[in-house]
């Protein structure tokens, strides 16, 4: 009892130095260029052929380094060089090889070949695999099950080292995305355009097949689409025409890859500790992984070898009134390490960041109103008490898209007869979504006029780019048309006043969806309210998530609620999800709501390999005139992000795009510090008047019990 | 005892094959092999032909239970069912649908898992047994009406309740312990989960051992002992808590294996890297490996725990003896 006594007493003391007892981070820390970030899920994938999802690009885009990236100020969204010298030169040739000008006719080109060329000098980040012993052979390519004994991560081996990145490496790194047991997500797509790889798979495959035990030597094996030409130099031979292959090569799919850090994972024993490259990456970025704790926090440390990147000299207007070109020129990564600490509820991690331990946040709908304040003219700004700590608000349009989808082979709701058309539209009208926005949304998205949201090549501000089937452009903004008018639409479609003409029965349209509890319960109501205005009984079907995607390949809905989020900037990622070619129920795509229209796929296979020009913007008009007409889908929403900021963070600007913006953000940790101690100090009166209160208690209940014990014995 | 031990342990496994029989149909009844692999590989752009390749990779492109295409004994063991249940009883438990090792991941997550619940667990007996022998010491007085009421409205709140009211006047307000976290200097991070561990916990246990308590002062022995001149302290403490450990340990005895497992909701809310969600976790990612490893885990956990409990009585009541 007296050890516990002194325990509380010293640890109470410690605490009179004024330091702060909530803070999670070791004292050590204090004063460092840290980033304190959160992730709220842990990441499946750490491999580049296999990652695909945003919380994995949140560490995986930082570790390796890609040929190009996006700029990180520049709007619309730019391609630039990241581990490349320069954007690839594209060669175009026909059929049989013979080069062809660069305005060359899309059909008479057969193939296009992209010529890398990567910085000299770029080196790997400190990792065992490249370490070497005094006569120049790597030291852990052979381990022994001794050695690995008390290995748990790669820092735990006694050496590293570091080699030049090479272009045979990103040549590795295009083999791997065939390799039967990756699953590489973009392989479909990639085994298209690149010339070879659907037959480099199937030989790898074979491969496997002979020996399933047998490490898979993918130097032994040729892809003819793609060629080293010397040590910083690689062709990719695409087939055809595809403009958005250079979107591809700034995702970490393209990023080099070192053949030893493959067989280095590849040895035996190291798969039971969790060491693989699937966990533990080896890249060329500005950071490494140098703590891989996904159930607790992991950590970025800067790549000790990365100085070949520096902060943007250039922006867009007000980029330099706004601070964002302070660290121009300056070498990148400006901050030693990003520390991501795993938060599953939103109430810790809110309130942590109110605390100063996160730099940064984003607004659950719970803290909506504590943080944001929005004015009659419909801009959102930080609240008083939020600008009080200093902190400040980003918003962005994500370019993604939720929509509702009508499936188009139902014979209620679907196909192109006029009947349906009618019925599709007056439901467009009925269902407001700027309602559905301000109500669950907290504002935060912006009503859909077409798949494209803003941000991307082919999207009109203005009374151009409204959807003339579902609004009137009055008085400078687009106004919903009237329920009058749908109900219009809908008689028009044999429904009148809701009721099918040929059956007298009401007209029900059943949505499946996997929302379903009680959180969910009051957007079903409001969605039922809805379909109600136009007398339309909406009937929800609310299942279990396989057994939705399972409808949805069979072709088995009626209307469906469904997302996309951008690949890359180009409409063609949005306009492909309508394209016929893509249908789901026929060819397993991308297009849920099998929508099909011969005018819609003829202009897309016209518009997807244009470069951004206004004849590609007269192609796009033409194909949302014709899919608003359709209406197969309830155009929905785009998301907005909004992001908050201690003043101590700089150089924050959104990109919904770049994956990698933690290298361009810097952290002033002194006023950190400062701010920390002054919003936390310890209240000690809690603890000094509950051990007052509990001593007091005993004392009572002493003489109590001594009183009884005498009155018991007289 | 030694055979007693034996024979429990030999009833074990076809309680444990039950069991993963059970689990086996229940969760295949839900997610079919191309359900786990469409979870596993992602939504976007997953090809016929990535699906299958997974499912041979992992072992689920066999027959379920029965395999009616191979011959003899293979009839069973090229099954789904037989690859991922047999390792099991030699507590190998492999590798997760995603490539990570299980019993590596169990290992990790353990230690977190057991920091918040073992002080919780030996905290709590300490202080629900404490505050049910005081409101026995003092029952039919103001006092032990007080308690009992208290308790009742501590047993009447939400322990989501407890978790958020603690951090928000613990952690935001008075700024005594972070307010989620797990790392170095250990106790600043497991106080708090401790604490409200605790607290959620008196209501409904302390009740429950005064029920206990009051039951034993009612009997020959206490009054025996009263009789004697023995203060009411040490009747309670030598005698009563003695005599009310069997019922004490019935449910004590059980949950210390279980201590492993942790708990989903405390762990969710402290950020505390324990085993309370990997089931969870994988049972929304559908990753049959790792819900059968855990099932299997928490069974012999619990088996483990009637078990100690069985032992138990014997150490505290001479009586009872296992043959």
């Amino acid at each position: 009892m007296k050890y516990l006594v002194s325990f509380i007493l010293l640890t109470l003391l410690a605490a009179c130095d004024g330091g702060q007892w909530n803070n999670p981070y070791p004292a050590e820390d204090a004063g460092r260029a840290i980033l304190y970030s959160v992730f709220t899920e842990r990441p499946k994938h750490l491999d580049p052929a296999q990652a695909y999802s945003e919380n994995e690009y949140a560490i995986l885009a930082s570790v390796y380094a890609p040929p190009l990236q996006y700029h990180y100020l520049k709007r619309p969204y730019q391609l630039v060089p990241l581990s490349a010298s320069a954007m690839p030169q594209i060669a175009y040739q026909d059929a049989r090889h013979a080069p062809l000008p660069e305005d060359a006719a899309v059909d008479k080109i057969a193939y296009s070949v992209y010529e890398i060329h990567i910085k000299p000098g770029q080196r790997y980040q400190p990792h065992p695999a490249f370490a070497r012993d005094a006569k120049g052979r790597l030291e852990y390519d052979h381990l022994r099950p001794s050695q690995l004994h008390d290995i748990h991560a790669p820092g735990d081996f006694a050496h590293s080292g570091t080699r030049v990145v090479t272009a045979a490496d990103y040549v590795n790194q295009i083999k791997r995305l065939a390799h039967p047991q990756l699953h590489t997500p973009i392989y479909s797509v990639m085994s298209e355009y690149i010339v070879g790889l659907k037959d480099y798979a199937a030989a790898l495959q074979q491969a496997l097949h002979k020996n399933p035990d047998h490490f898979l030597d993918l130097d032994a094996y040729p892809l003819s689409g793609v060629e080293v030409v010397d040590d910083t130099t690689y062709r990719i031979t695409i087939r055809g025409k595809y403009p958005q292959f250079a979107y591809w090569l700034a995702m970490p799919f393209f990023a080099p890859m070192p053949p030893e850090a493959v067989r280095f994972y590849e040895q035996p024993g190291m798969k039971e500790l969790n060491l693989t490259l699937d966990w533990w990456p080896v890249g060329s970025g500005p950071y490494f992984l140098s703590e891989n704790d996904p159930n607790r926090r992991m950590v970025l440390s800067r790549n000790p070898y990365y100085d070949s990147e520096r902060y943007p000299e250039q922006g867009e207007a007000g980029d330099a009134a706004a601070g964002l070109l302070a660290d121009a020129r300056a070498p990148l990564p400006l901050t030693d390490r990003v520390v991501f600490t795993l938060e599953k509820e939103t109430i810790p991690y809110w309130n942590k960041f109110l605390q100063g331990y996160y730099d940064a946040s984003g607004i659950s709908s719970d803290s909506f109103d504590q943080a944001v304040q929005v004015s009659v003219s419909g801009q959102s700004s930080v609240s008083d008490e939020m600008r009080e700590q200093g902190i400040t608000l980003s918003t962005s349009v994500a370019t993604s898209t939720m929509y509702t989808g009508f499936n188009w082979l139902d014979p209620v709701v679907g196909g192109n007869s006029q009947r349906a058309r009618k019925l599709r539209q007056a439901i467009s009208i009925a269902v407001d979504f700027e309602e559905f926005v301000s109500i669950f949304a907290n504002g935060r998205g912006i009503s859909a006029q077409s798949p494209i949201p803003p941000g991307i090549f082919g999207y009109r501000e203005g009374e151009a780019g409204i959807n003339p089937v579902v609004y009137d452009w009055i008085g400078g903004q687009a106004v919903r048309k009237s329920v009058d008018h749908a109900k219009r639409l809908l008689a028009e479609a044999g429904y009148p006043g809701g009721i099918d003409e040929k059956t007298r029965q009401p007209l029900v349209i059943n949505l499946d969806t996997t929302a379903n509890g009680v959180g969910n319960k009051s957007r079903l109501d409001w969605l039922r309210k809805q379909f109600a205005k136009i007398n339309v009984q909406l009937v929800v079907r609310s299942t279990d998530y396989n057994r939705f995607q399972d409808k949805i390949r069979r072709g088995d809905t009626q209307m469906f609620y469904f997302g996309w989020n951008a690949d890359y900037p180009d409409p063609e990622n949005f306009l492909f999800l309508l394209h016929g070619a893509q249908a789901k129920v026929a060819k397993g795509g991308e297009n849920a709501a099998n929508y099909s229209n011969p005018d819609y796929d003829r202009l897309f296979d016209q518009m997807k390999n244009m470069e951004n020009s206004p004849a590609r913007q007269a192609i796009i008009d033409k194909m949302l005139e014709i899919v608003r007409n359709d209406s197969p889908w309830l155009w929905g929403y785009h998301p907005k992000n909004y992001v908050l900021q201690h003043a101590w963070l700089h150089n924050v600007k959104p990109n919904v795009m770049a994956n990698n913006q933690i290298k361009y953000w810097r952290v002033g940790a002194a006023p950190r510090d400062r701010l920390r101690a002054l919003w936390n100090k310890p209240a000690l009166w809690p603890i000094w008047s509950g051990l007052g209160v509990l001593m007091l208690f005993f004392v009572w209940m002493w003489r109590v019990l001594r009183q009884r014990e005498q009155r018991r014995a007289s | 005892m030694i055979a007693y031990l034996i024979r429990r342990l030999l009833y074990a496994v076809p309680i444990l094959i039950g069991v993963n029989l059970l689990t086996f149909a229940l969760f295949f009844v839900v997610n079919t092999p191309d359900d786990m692999a469409r979870m596993q590989l992602g939504v976007k752009r997953v090809t016929a032909e990535a699906i299958e390749q997974w499912k041979r990779q992992h072992g689920y492109d066999k027959p379920l239970l029965v395999n009616m295409q191979a011959a003899g004994s293979e009839k069973l063991t090229d099954t789904i069912f037989w690859h991922k249940s047999a390792s099991m009883f030699l507590l190998d438990f492999g590798f997760s649908d995603d490539g990570r090792s299980i019993s590596g991941e169990i290992s990790t997550r353990m230690g977190p898992s057991l920091a918040i619940a073992l002080p919780t667990f030996v905290a709590g007996l300490v202080i629900y047994v404490s505050f049910a022998l005081l409101m026995t010491l003092f029952r039919a007085t103001a006092l032990d009406m007080a308690g009992v009421a208290l308790c009742v409205v501590l047993m009447s709140v939400s322990g989501l309740f407890y978790i958020i009211g603690g951090q928000f006047i613990v952690s935001k307000l008075w700024h005594l312990v972070p307010i989620s976290g797990y790392g170095e200097g250990g106790f600043k991070f497991v106080a708090l989960p401790v604490l409200i561990g605790v607290l959620s916990g008196i209501g409904s246990s302390s009740r429950w051992y005064r029920a206990i308590f009051l039951e034993e002062t009612g009997r020959d022995y206490v009054r025996t002992a009263r009789a004697k001149g023995l203060s009411e302290l040490r009747v309670l403490f030598r005698h009563v808590l003695k005599n009310a450990m069997i019922p004490i340990l019935t449910g004590v005895v059980v949950v210390i294996p279980q201590l492993f497992m942790g708990s989903l909701l405390t762990e969710s809310f402290f950020g505390i890297p324990g085993l309370g969600s990997y089931t969870i976790d994988a049972i929304n990612s559908q990753d049959f490996s790792v819900v059968r490893a855990m099932v299997f885990l928490g069974s012999l956990l619990y088996i483990a725990g009637l078990i100690l409990t069985d032992i138990s009585y014997t150490m505290v009541d001479p009586r009872v003896r296992l043959q």
